[in-house]
């Protein structure tokens, strides 16, 4: 009984917002509201900035999970927690990082506007970089986990069979690290679409252009507290949709 | 073209020095005790490890010379079969045997006909799609060799190639092994622990222990005149190559045996010399293979008396200490060997 109690609590208190979320949603407007404009263009940006960081997590962040795992690099444990820094990092904190690294006058900044005319602070490509900040961790550790779990040995007979390093990480061992990338990726993905902190330090909130999802719901609670919910509404269902996909790893628990 | 290694390799406590040559066609096991380098030699060779000193030739190339040159494993013209096998699981059985001609840069459509062609030579034609889980120990064993020998390696290694089978698989298997390695024109360094794998697969043995070859020869000198008390124990063993008719064993070198399971071809006769008794006249009755020899030479063992005697076929015999008071042992004695047709096993070569 001393700890029923509390663990219903604990239930009600994780349930109940979300619950409340759906009751207060005003079902008779939602298609409409959904099809509103900037609605729309709110969750059409989302999407597209957390696909392209996602994107930008594999492309660099397997390669890194590989030097992690594999690599003879020195020094590798203090790299692994340097990676995973912006695991527990105050978003808001990599956002200012961010802006004072690539900003226009940033350590790196001042040089892709100087040579390349490049700026990205307040962009839809800050967006994506601010996104792609936050989320890298939990791609670079799920599939760290699959590669540090797979055989090295494959690797080992595939170069037996003239197959060069490159060409084993591609056809031995990705395959067999499939189900920890598919995991990563989504919950890379997951991350990225709710990302706030790093977004609107870094990125700002300009509709249309770097106004996602969560930055729009923030937005439209001081001005239109049902399109809030709408927004809300569909950012839980998103979970919820990534959650089932990864049903089998995360929720299942020993059986 | 043949294969000169002079491996040294130095990891930590433990050193690796041992000289192997092995010409093409031929077949040599590299045979120890657990921790005596078999392996560490193995992935030395493979390019899987680099030297600490010596040399790796194969006819004119150089593959391993410290500190000059190293050809990883990627670029060594080589096959391996692995202990356990490490077939690609995502893949099918075509699909891993195509792999290393694939990798060495052969098309799809010519990578597959030709994988195909090597599953059928090792039987598992029908099994061309399967996923090596869905396969049977024995079958995941020829897969495994198939893919070695598809991409036409000039060196072929096998890692205790047998050591993961069940007793029963493993006999078939083996005399299986055996065909495809007549068969293959490279040079192959079979690495086991097992004396009976060594023996009736090889051509040559090497055993090695605590890192350095301590003998070498066939599998008959080895077997006849052990150096140390290892080789002793685990290959010497009365070993006779033999035509079988039956329970019926006509030796190459002379003499009959009989052995307890019908046989039919070309065998290898295998018994301990343990299995071996000595009797002071022909012992009466019971199913046995006696026959008169003379004592060529008494040696001392850690546990037991080792005894050479020659005759039609000469034999070793392990006897107590006891026995050797008995009989009053001596060079030049007559007596009469005997050995139970239940302990004598034929294993088709």
């Amino acid at each position: 009984m001393a700890l029923v109690l509390p663990a219903v609590v604990g239930l009600a208190f994780l349930l109940v917002p979300l619950v409340g979320l759906l009751v207060r949603a005003p079902w008779g407007t939602l298609p409409a509201r959904l099809l509103s404009p900037s609605v729309g263009e709110a969750l059409r940006l989302s999407l597209v900035c957390a696909s392209l960081a996602t994107v930008v997590c594999l492309v660099l962040g397997v390669p890194l999970a590989w030097l992690l795992a594999r690599g003879d690099v020195p020094g590798r444990g203090v790299l692994r927690a340097l990676v995973t820094v912006p695991l527990v990092l105050p978003p808001v904190v990599g956002g200012v990082a961010l802006l004072f690294v690539l900003g226009r006058r940033g350590l790196v900044g001042q040089y892709l506007d100087a040579w390349f005319g490049v700026s990205l602070p307040f962009t839809t490509a800050g967006v994506v970089l601010a996104e792609a900040f936050v989320a890298m961790p939990f791609l670079v550790i799920s599939v760290e986990g699959a590669l540090r779990a797979a055989d090295p040995r494959y690797e080992e007979a595939a170069a037996t069979l003239g197959a060069s390093r490159w060409l084993a990480f591609r056809r031995v061992t990705l395959p067999s690290i499939l189900p920890g990338v598919v995991a990563g990726t989504v919950l890379c993905w997951a991350r990225a679409l709710g990302e706030f902190g790093a977004t609107i330090t870094f990125a700002g909130n300009f509709p249309g252009e770097t106004t996602t999802m969560p930055l729009a719901v923030y937005l439209a609670l001081e001005t239109e507290p049902d399109a809030a919910i709408v927004l809300s509404v569909v950012l839980l269902l998103v979970s919820v949709g990534v959650l089932a996909a990864l049903r089998d790893r995360w929720i299942s628990g020993p059986s | 073209m043949t294969l000169h290694a002079d491996l040294k390799v130095t990891r930590g406590a433990f050193r690796l020095d041992a000289e192997l040559v092995v010409e093409p066609g031929e077949v040599v096991a590299l045979l120890g005790p657990n921790g005596a380098g078999k392996s560490t030699a193995l992935r030395a060779l493979a390019g899987l490890l680099p030297l600490t000193g010596g040399h790796i030739r194969l006819g004119g190339q150089a593959w391993d010379v410290p500190p000059d040159v190293f050809r990883p494993a990627e670029r060594r013209p080589i096959g391996v079969v692995f202990q356990d096998y490490l077939l690609f699981a995502h893949l099918s059985a075509v699909e891993n045997v195509a792999f290393g001609l694939r990798a060495r840069g052969a098309g799809r459509a010519a990578a597959r006909a030709e994988a195909a062609r090597w599953l059928d030579r090792v039987g598992l034609a029908d099994h061309a799609k399967a996923k090596p889980r869905t396969l049977s120990g024995g079958q995941a064993q020829r897969v495994a060799l198939a893919r070695a020998l598809a991409t036409g390696p000039d060196l072929l290694l096998l890692d205790e190639p047998l050591a993961a089978l069940d007793a029963a698989t493993r006999l078939h298997v083996r005399a299986e092994l055996g065909r495809h390695l007549r068969d293959y024109p490279g040079h192959t360094l079979l690495v086991t622990h097992d004396p009976l794998d060594a023996v009736v697969l090889a051509d040559r043995l090497v055993v090695l222990e605590h890192g350095e070859v301590v003998q070498q020869g066939t599998p008959t000198e080895v077997a006849r005149r052990p150096r140390t008390d290892y080789v002793a124990d685990l290959v010497g063993l009365n070993l006779y190559r033999g035509t079988a008719h039956g329970t019926t064993v006509s030796l190459d070198a002379g003499g009959t045996l009989t052995v307890a399971t019908p046989a039919t071809g070309p065998v290898h006769v295998v018994f301990p010399p343990n299995a071996v008794s000595l009797h002071p006249d022909r012992p009466a009755g019971s199913p046995r293979n006696a026959w008169r020899v003379t004592v060529a030479g008494i040696e001392q063992h850690a546990h037991t008396t080792r005894v050479r005697l020659d005759g039609v076929p000469p034999v070793l015999a392990d006897v107590t200490t006891a026995t050797v008071a008995d009989l009053r042992l001596q060079p030049g004695d007559e007596l009469w060997a005997a050995v139970k047709a239940t302990e004598a096993h034929a294993y088709p070569s």
